[in-house]
């Protein structure tokens, strides 16, 4: 236990990474994926066939590969993210972090395109024709009153979803992000005695994390829950 | 300072507000309107009625394009329904419409149900739109639940409400699509009696009803729909007392005999 210990500072510097990747792909990958289940059930025939061409060529794929495209890829067609350099105290973000982060969000919003088209599904037909018949043009429709029914219902398979992103946040340990994953692994190196604690201790924390992610989605569940 | 006046909603009475002509349109290969010639002038209130099935619903849903039509044209205040879009989406806010299941908007309160269309299609301020929400829901005699959801009022206060909503888009014409259809019958006197109150102030209405009582207390002319087609249109002291085609004369035996 000395050794999870004794690397406290370092887990926990590798765990804010994972959490910010988490966070900026959970929130980017909730608007990218709410766009493209808007135009998936919208009025215009080219952006619903783009939006289920997208669907079905991203979710079919791996991550790894779709982040490998943009970290290897990306940069040979001109997509570098050379751009992105921020630095808070000992976390760094870097072009090999952004490309990171928009794989996450690439992959992760077509599953939240499907989660909440399942969830416009169950908004039934008369909340559209009501919101159409004030005269709310198809923006207003959607933003007004259908995603927020839709985020209801939708609300089990995209904590799924959220949940399955942090968990993937892994994936870019292997592809230059010192996250959880790339420290857990350095450890194990350095210390390969103490490998049982070690792996323990990340599982416990994503445990942790999971669960607490998991009770955020059933608390919001309560309190959406339509009257 | 001096209060904007008042539209008056009978202003032009007798112009035709509403016209259908030549309208026809097909499910698959069922001719659900077939060549409906209509003219609703401003002020009129007209009763649509009919057996299940025979078009009434689709023709006034086909007036907010809820449905297209196939052939033949409609126009608002002499201007013919926009294409899907922007315009369209104006004229839709032109035109009040009831539905037979209230179809309130389930995650907002009273009170946003109504302001929901003045706010963000009409653009007025939220102590603007709130103030006339009052009014309105006081009108229909539900002022003092603005702040509850829909599911936690009766369907017939849901009715009202809806009413509501629909009139604080200030329409030019409301369309009701068989507004107590759905409720229990001690719930429908309450909803019609809005309905009554409405007419009576000027309101240009289209009713598609089963209630006979309604039709011939509230319309200013019936029309007898059947099989997708307008059968019979007048009076309805007329149409009741001497209806001219078989179809509605087997039509109002079976519903008037018990």
């Amino acid at each position: 236990m000395n050794v999870v210990l004794d690397n406290a500072g370092d887990i926990a510097l590798a765990f804010i990474y994972t959490l910010s990747l988490f966070v900026v792909a959970g929130v980017l990958s909730l608007i990218f994926g709410a766009l493209l289940a808007a135009a998936r059930v919208g009025p215009v025939a080219v952006l619903r066939k783009a939006a289920a061409v997208y669907v079905m060529l991203i979710r079919n794929t791996p991550l790894l590969i779709v982040i490998i495209f943009f970290r290897f890829a990306g940069p040979k067609i001109g997509l570098t993210f050379g751009f992105v350099d921020i630095r808070v105290a000992d976390i760094r973000l870097n072009n090999l972090y952004a490309a990171c982060a928009v794989g996450l969000i690439v992959y992760t919003s077509s599953f939240v395109c499907e989660a909440l088209r399942s969830g416009i599904n169950a908004v039934p037909l008369g909340q559209a024709e009501a919101a159409r018949a004030i005269g709310l043009p198809f923006g207003g429709v959607m933003s007004q009153v259908i995603m927020p029914q839709a985020m209801r219902h939708a609300l089990p398979p995209l904590a799924s979803v959220q949940i399955a992103l942090l968990k993937n946040t892994t994936v870019c340990g292997a592809l230059g992000v010192f996250e959880a994953f790339a420290r857990m692994r350095g450890l194990t190196n350095d210390f390969a005695s103490a490998r049982t604690e070690i792996f323990l201790a990340f599982a416990l924390i994503f445990v942790v994390l999971v669960e607490v992610l998991s009770f955020v989605a059933y608390r919001l569940e309560r309190r959406w829950r339509i009257a | 300072m001096s209060a904007a006046p008042e539209e008056d909603i009978s202003a032009g009475r007798g112009e035709p507000l509403v016209v259908l002509e030549g309208v026809n349109k097909w499910f698959g290969d069922l001719h659900v309107l077939q060549d409906i010639n209509v003219t609703v002038n401003r002020g009129e209130v007209v009763v649509v009625i009919g057996p299940s099935g025979s078009g009434k619903s689709t023709l006034c849903r086909a007036i907010n394009r809820l449905e297209t039509i196939d052939r033949g044209a409609i126009t608002l205040d002499g201007k013919p329904l926009p294409q899907e879009g922007k315009e369209l989406a104006n004229l839709r806010a032109e035109v009040g419409m009831v539905f037979q299941s209230f179809n309130l908007f389930a995650h907002k309160t009273i009170r946003e149900n109504v302001t929901l269309g003045p706010i963000k299609v009409r653009k007025m301020s939220k102590a603007k739109a709130d103030a006339k929400a009052a009014e309105l829901l006081d009108r229909v005699g539900i002022g003092h639940q603005a702040d509850k959801y829909p599911a936690q009022l009766s369907g017939g206060q849901q009715q009202r409400v809806a009413i509501a909503r629909a009139l604080a888009m200030e329409p030019k014409v409301m369309l009701f699509d068989e507004p107590t259809s759905a409720l229990d019958p001690e719930m429908i006197k309450e909803v019609l009696d809005v309905m009554v109150d409405l007419a009576e102030q000027g309101m240009t209405m289209i009713v598609v009803t089963h209630e006979m009582g309604f039709a011939r207390t509230a319309a200013d002319r019936v029309l007898f729909m059947a099989d997708g087609a307008v059968v019979e249109e007048n009076t309805p002291e007329e149409f009741f007392t001497n209806p001219q085609s078989e179809r509605a004369k087997d039509f109002l035996g079976k519903i008037l005999k018990h």
